[in-house]
């Protein structure tokens, strides 16, 4: 017994010795060797290590890329540590990050030429008090994502700031486990978009100056898709009336100017205790995914929707019916009356003419005076029946919330 | 002490484990806990400059090589004494533990009054730990070239197939960077010796040999494996859909496959796809941003010019550009082959 006692201290011991030796702090500043400095720092580094970035403007030429697990790149605040990117000749993106457990969090990455910031396929990624910048306002010359990490699991965006994107300021795609909260997006075309992911949630957030506020999509033809579970509440999706400035052939290129929500070909998206207004076009949209596509196994339809306790300032007022179908369609049903919330209606056939499992219905409760429109497409296509319901009590109903997002912060 | 004792079993076997290797392995090669700062220090070359291998150092050659900025590329393969290589049809040789590729980038500047120039040389060392990439740049004197930890750019000037003087910011990858293609499901691999790249004649120091014959003489892969083999693209005699197919396979096809760095958007770029939609074929971008350049489909058949892969091939913007490292300039001939491929499709 005596033998085991003293191993087991011996091992702790070890370990805090291993711990101690390993962590270290790397501090770097601003030069014209910079990028060198970073990427050896990078490479190099050992898990536990931290590489601090200290005030001041990093000048860069080529994108930077961490594969070292468990590191921590800080720098002295978002307005403080800034890596500049306007003269960048090499690299699809300022920063990308391809391993485990990494806490970005307290500097700015301005103008990359591509994205911003691309973290794939990891395991525990915290972004922290980070902002993606491009400088120059809305243009279509400007990178696509801010924030995009993809096919990760357990995603955290706090208190972080996307300005300028050219598609999504804050993107998670083909994720699990997300966090978005406590953050801002504004100028980007799309605010912050949820796609092709499973158990988000989106809350404390203010989306203003997009074209869309916040968007929860799923697309075809991916590795992961069938988007469930996400929950989008306690944000601001306001004034989003920026014109839609990404290129053609993106899907946010169809987002009309003016949205505050938009939820596409998604499952289980529950919508509550927003402040959603002053949106050009809608408030929220419910819509399918309307392109072709050879994917069998892609569901293109929304189901089991909730949109419960939000409350609505003035929509519609002027919508933009040059993108996409979504507002011109809209527009004549309601004779330019614009609603609250509309749902396009579309589904399965079978479930048009027999009705829609009661577990897929969607529910829309208490909010307010809100209105609505959904279209009827059997009523849409033929002359004498009505093309849309108008009364939102139609959807009324018991709310089942949906469960918290919850994983380990503390990595 | 049952534990004990196996323990020390077990550390003994290692010790004698370690030794035996490091006899057998000239290289030392199994175990890199320290990375050479030279690529002297290997002894791969008898000769540096000349890039004349040592013994037991085998230059190889693919039938169709990535375009990296218009570079000559001198390959060559270490495989430890008696040792066999496996075979799995259409995939990468694996190769035993201490084996590595040796690719160094040049311009031979055979067309032209410039001086050949050894830009870097790219090692893939096949550890205890899985394959390793390291990369050594050649200094001015080109006696010897350094580690380089996070890349290089290296601004010059060489001589093209035409006899033209190009300029070039030419750009040795970090370490980084060579994953980003290197891999497979996260783990790092070779990509160009696969038996269907490799089913051709090369001049050896011996004379002209079939590349999969020599290997078989040297005692590493069978006699007789049933192989496809890839068609050159530069090769006028075979049809467009092959060359085009073996261009595309090369260039992208290593990270637009499931399990690469661009799986994320669902383009598959590899040899052996077959789906129409995943290859392209009026399939929209996912997350291509401004690099979509307006346009609504990778491949538009019959429309070159409105195809996001053949404008993304054609750009020289970092934001746009495919392959997103590797070139600082575009493959004209690519471009062409690729342009006439969709135009007929």
């Amino acid at each position: 017994m005596k033998f085991l006692k003293l191993s087991k201290k011996t091992l702790i011991g070890l370990l805090f010795l291993s711990c101690s030796t390993h962590s270290a702090v790397q501090i770097i500043q601003p030069s014209d060797n910079a990028y060198q400095d970073i990427q050896e720092a990078l490479i190099l580094a050992e898990p536990g290590d931290v590489i601090r970035l200290t005030s001041g403007i990093f000048h860069l030429q080529d994108s930077l890329s961490l594969d070292v697990s468990g590191v921590q790149i800080e720098g002295e605040g978002m307005d403080q540590t800034i890596l500049n990117f306007s003269n960048q000749q090499s690299g699809a993106q300022g920063l990308s990050v391809t391993s485990d457990n990494v806490t970005l969090q307290d500097f700015s990455i301005q103008n990359a030429r591509g994205d911003a910031i691309k973290v794939k396929g990891v395991t525990n990624i915290k972004f922290l008090r980070v902002k993606t910048e491009w400088t120059n306002g809305p243009s279509p010359k400007n990178g696509a994502y801010g924030f995009y990490p993809v096919e990760s699991t357990n995603v955290l965006i706090d208190a972080c700031v996307a300005i300028g994107a050219s598609d999504a300021g804050i993107y998670v795609g083909q994720s699990k486990n997300i966090i978005v909260r406590n953050s801002r997006a504004e100028y980007n075309v799309a605010g912050i978009e949820i796609e092709n992911s499973y158990y988000a949630d989106v809350y404390n957030n203010i989306a203003t100056n997009n074209t869309g506020g916040i968007l929860v999509f799923d697309l075809p033809g991916l590795p992961q898709q069938g988007g469930h579970h996400v929950r989008v509440f306690n944000n601001q999706a306001i004034g989003n009336n920026t014109d839609n400035f990404a290129p053609e052939g993106n899907i946010v290129g169809e987002v009309p100017r003016g949205t505050g929500i938009i939820i596409q070909a998604n499952s289980d998206v529950e919508v509550f205790n927003n402040q959603i207004g002053d949106n050009d076009t809608v408030n929220i949209a419910v819509v399918t995914y309307s392109d072709e596509t050879d994917d069998q196994a892609y569901y293109p339809h929304p189901r089991s929707i909730q949109i419960h306790g939000n409350k609505f300032g003035p929509t519609g007022y002027n919508p933009d019916t040059t993108k996409g179908e979504l507002a011109q369609i809209l527009f004549e049903l309601s004779k330019g009356n614009m609603p609250d919330i509309f749902w396009d209606g579309l589904m399965p056939i079978s479930q048009l003419i027999f009705g829609q499992p009661e577990d897929e219905k969607m529910i829309i409760s208490n909010n307010g005076d809100a209105t609505l429109l959904a279209i009827k497409p059997i009523g849409y296509m033929l002359p004498f029946l009505e093309p849309a319901v108008l009364d939102i009590d139609e959807f009324d109903g018991a709310i089942s919330p949906l469960a918290k997002v919850e994983f380990d912060e503390n990595f | 002490m049952r534990t004990f004792k196996k323990s020390l079993f077990l550390l003994i076997f290692l010790i004698s484990f370690e030794s035996h290797t490091k006899e057998t392995n000239q290289y030392n090669l199994n175990n890199f806990s320290k990375v050479p700062e030279f690529l002297s220090e290997f002894g791969f070359f008898k000769d540096m400059q000349n890039q004349i291998p040592a013994e037991g150092i085998h230059p190889y050659s693919l039938i169709s090589p990535l375009f990296s900025d218009e570079t000559d590329k001198l390959r060559f393969v270490y495989v430890p004494d008696g040792q066999k290589l496996g075979y799995v049809n259409n995939e990468v040789f694996i190769f035993p533990v201490g084996s590595t590729l040796i690719k160094t980038f040049a311009y031979l500047n055979k067309n032209g009054p410039l001086e050949q120039q050894l830009l870097e040389t790219r090692l893939l060392i096949n550890t205890n730990d899985g394959w390793q990439a390291i990369s050594y740049v050649w200094n001015k004197e080109q006696t010897d070239a350094s580690r380089a930890i996070a890349g290089a750019t290296i601004p010059t000037t060489f001589i093209n197939s035409d006899g033209k003087m190009i300029d070039v910011r030419y750009r040795a990858p970090n370490q980084n960077q060579c994953k980003e293609c290197h891999q497979a499901n996260k783990t790092i691999t070779p990509i160009g010796p696969k038996a269907r790249n490799m089913n051709k004649l090369i001049e050896y120091e011996s004379g002209e040999m079939n590349q999969l014959l020599y290997w078989a003489a040297l005692g590493w892969i069978d006699k007789n494996i049933d192989t496809a083999s890839i068609s050159n693209y530069m090769d006028v005699n075979a049809s467009l859909e092959d060359r085009s197919r073996a261009y595309l396979d090369i260039n992208c096809g290593h990270c637009h496959i499931p399990g690469g760095s661009a799986d994320t958007t669902g383009l598959y770029l590899n040899y052996t796809e077959r789906d129409k939609e995943q290859l392209g074929i009026y399939k929209k971008p996912v997350a291509a941003g401004r690099a979509s350049g307006n346009l609504k489909y990778s491949i538009v058949p019959g429309h070159a010019d409105e195809s996001i892969l053949l404008f993304r091939m054609k750009s020289l913007d970092p934001g746009i550009m495919m392959p997103e490292s590797g070139r600082a300039l575009a493959d004209e001939v690519g471009i062409k082959l690729i342009e006439d491929w969709i135009d007929k499709l």
